[in-house]
């Protein structure tokens, strides 16, 4: 173990840290981006679920079947090489994006609707009774303890989503995926390369899974 | 129309599916008026009160408060439930926050009144239920009874002009029962009108300006208590004081 840990070329990987930097800069952002729009998409499927919003539910049913039943790999595929035969041409970065968004969007649906859906009927009555609209009891009623029940799916889907950003690199975005198979590429330097690769996605994760727990604990005894 | 009428039930009817759960019911209730209604478990009790503050709909016959017809397609409830207070059986605070903002969220968000003012109200109100010192509770630090208490002012503050109470103390523990109780017979000095679901007998007859009794989704008896009490006039009532009679004293 020792022997195969100083069989790594150290200079390699102080050569490259920064290309991987750069990747993680990178596949944090997407991250932030898909998952902000994942959380936006998913709160908007599961109001529309939940008001049993007519014809635009069995869109959302569709769209959620859909995007939970098919990998996110073919979900890219499509976008990349699928839709500019029909003429939309998509960079690899907003691929990126709305790859994941289209996947994370169902996931966080089905968070937030079993938030919602463990709030009881007493407590949107009782605010109805005061004279609250439907509305401002989703808002200041409803929502709010939702999202403590919905906390614990929401970060995990979160750091499922993280993780799923190793697949942008078949649609060549040079995120952290990408820059290790280019390394091993050229240079046959796998190990190094996986190291720094998990390594990368330990900083990332490592922290968000902190901070969820933490938050976890406070919601739940708050 | 005798104007002080405050709330009229006219002949609703009301199914739940093929069950019809109130029949032909009416009932009305003057200003300052205090109605309890009694009757056996799933006779529609709940279900008349739920009808009064729009949570049910009816399909026959029509409720009215001050005059105005409210069980119309277009009936603007979140106006009507401002007129209406009702507390549940069940602990219904909003468990995310503190007694306070229980008690401020409507007359903030609904009446968009000052909430220095409002404050002022709120403060009082818990003076007079005896919870000041929990105004910065949440709802899990209180007790059932407590709860309830808070749960009357929440309705309080907004200034109806009616409070429906639905077995509020049902669910509490005996040694409970009584602050909560307690607090209904203020109201009840103060001039409020109400309409009580209870199975509280004494309370019942203590309170009440009239007896309501229900069996089957149909109101069988309205009589004024010392006559209901002690001499119902309808085989079914006699029935039910009956049971209860012997329930209570074994
Ligand atoms: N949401 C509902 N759906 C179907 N049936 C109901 C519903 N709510 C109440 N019921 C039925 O209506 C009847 C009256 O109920 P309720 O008004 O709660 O009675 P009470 O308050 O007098 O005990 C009961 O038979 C009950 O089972
Ligand atoms: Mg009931």
């Amino acid at each position: 173990m020792v022997d195969y840990i100083k069989s790594f070329d150290i200079d390699f990987i102080k050569q490259h840290i920064p290309q991987y930097v750069d990747a993680a800069w990178l596949t944090l952002r997407i991250a932030f981006i898909g998952i902000a729009l994942s959380l936006i998409i998913g709160l908007f499927c599961s109001l529309i679920l939940h008001f049993k919003v007519p014809v635009i539910r069995h869109i959302v049913k569709g769209y959620i079947e859909l995007s939970r039943n098919t990998p996110l790999l073919v979900q890219l595929f499509f976008l990349y090489f699928g839709l500019p035969k029909i003429g939309i041409l998509l960079d690899s970065e907003h691929c990126a994006y709305i790859g994941l968004s289209f996947l994370g969007g169902s996931y966080m649906a089905e968070s937030f609707r079993s938030g919602i859906e463990a709030i009881g009927k007493i407590q949107t009555e009782s605010a109805l009774s005061l004279g609250l609209s439907r509305f401002q009891v989703m808002l200041y009623i409803v929502l709010p303890q939702a999202f403590s029940v919905s906390l614990p799916s929401l970060c995990a889907n979160v750091i499922f989503l993280i993780k799923e950003t190793s697949v942008f690199s078949v649609v060549a975005l040079a995120d952290l995926m990408y820059v290790a198979k280019d390394l091993i590429g050229l240079y046959y330097n796998t190990d190094e390369a996986l190291l720094m690769l998990v390594i990368a996605y330990i900083i990332i994760l490592l922290p968000i899974s902190i901070i969820a727990g933490i938050l976890e604990k406070r919601l739940r005894h708050g | 129309m005798d104007n002080n009428i405050l709330l009229k039930i006219d002949e609703i009817t009301k199914f739940f599916g093929e069950h019809k759960v109130l029949n032909k019911a009416s009932l009305t209730v003057e200003k300052g008026e205090i109605v309890v209604v009694l009757g056996p478990s799933g006779c529609g009790k709940s279900t008349l009160l739920r009808c009064i503050n729009g949570l049910e709909d009816i399909q026959g016959g029509s409720i009215s408060l001050d005059g105005n017809v409210i069980t119309q397609k277009d009936t603007r409830w979140t106006e009507i439930r401002q007129k209406i207070g009702m507390v549940f059986q069940s602990y219904d605070l909003f468990p995310h926050m503190t007694v306070l903002q229980n008690i401020l969220l409507a007359p903030l968000r609904v009446q968009h009144r000052k909430k220095q003012d409002i404050k002022e109200d709120a403060l009082k109100l818990l003076e007079r239920v005896g919870l000041l010192d929990k105004k910065a509770s949440y709802p899990s630090e209180l007790s059932g009874g407590q709860r309830q208490r808070v749960a009357i002012v929440r309705a309080l503050i907004m200034n109806p002009e009616i409070m429906l109470f639905d077995e509020v103390t049902a669910a509490l523990d005996p040694e409970m029962v009584h602050e909560v109780l307690d607090v209904m017979l203020d109201l009840a000095k103060a001039g409020m009108t109400m309409v009580i679901v209870t199975h509280e007998m004494q309370f019942a007859k203590a309170i009440a300006d009239k007896i309501v009794f229900m069996d089957n989704g149909e109101i069988v008896e309205i009589s004024k208590p010392d006559i209901f009490f002690n001499n119902p006039q309808t085989e079914r009532s006699q029935r039910f004081l009956n049971k209860f009679n012997y329930t209570e004293k074994r």
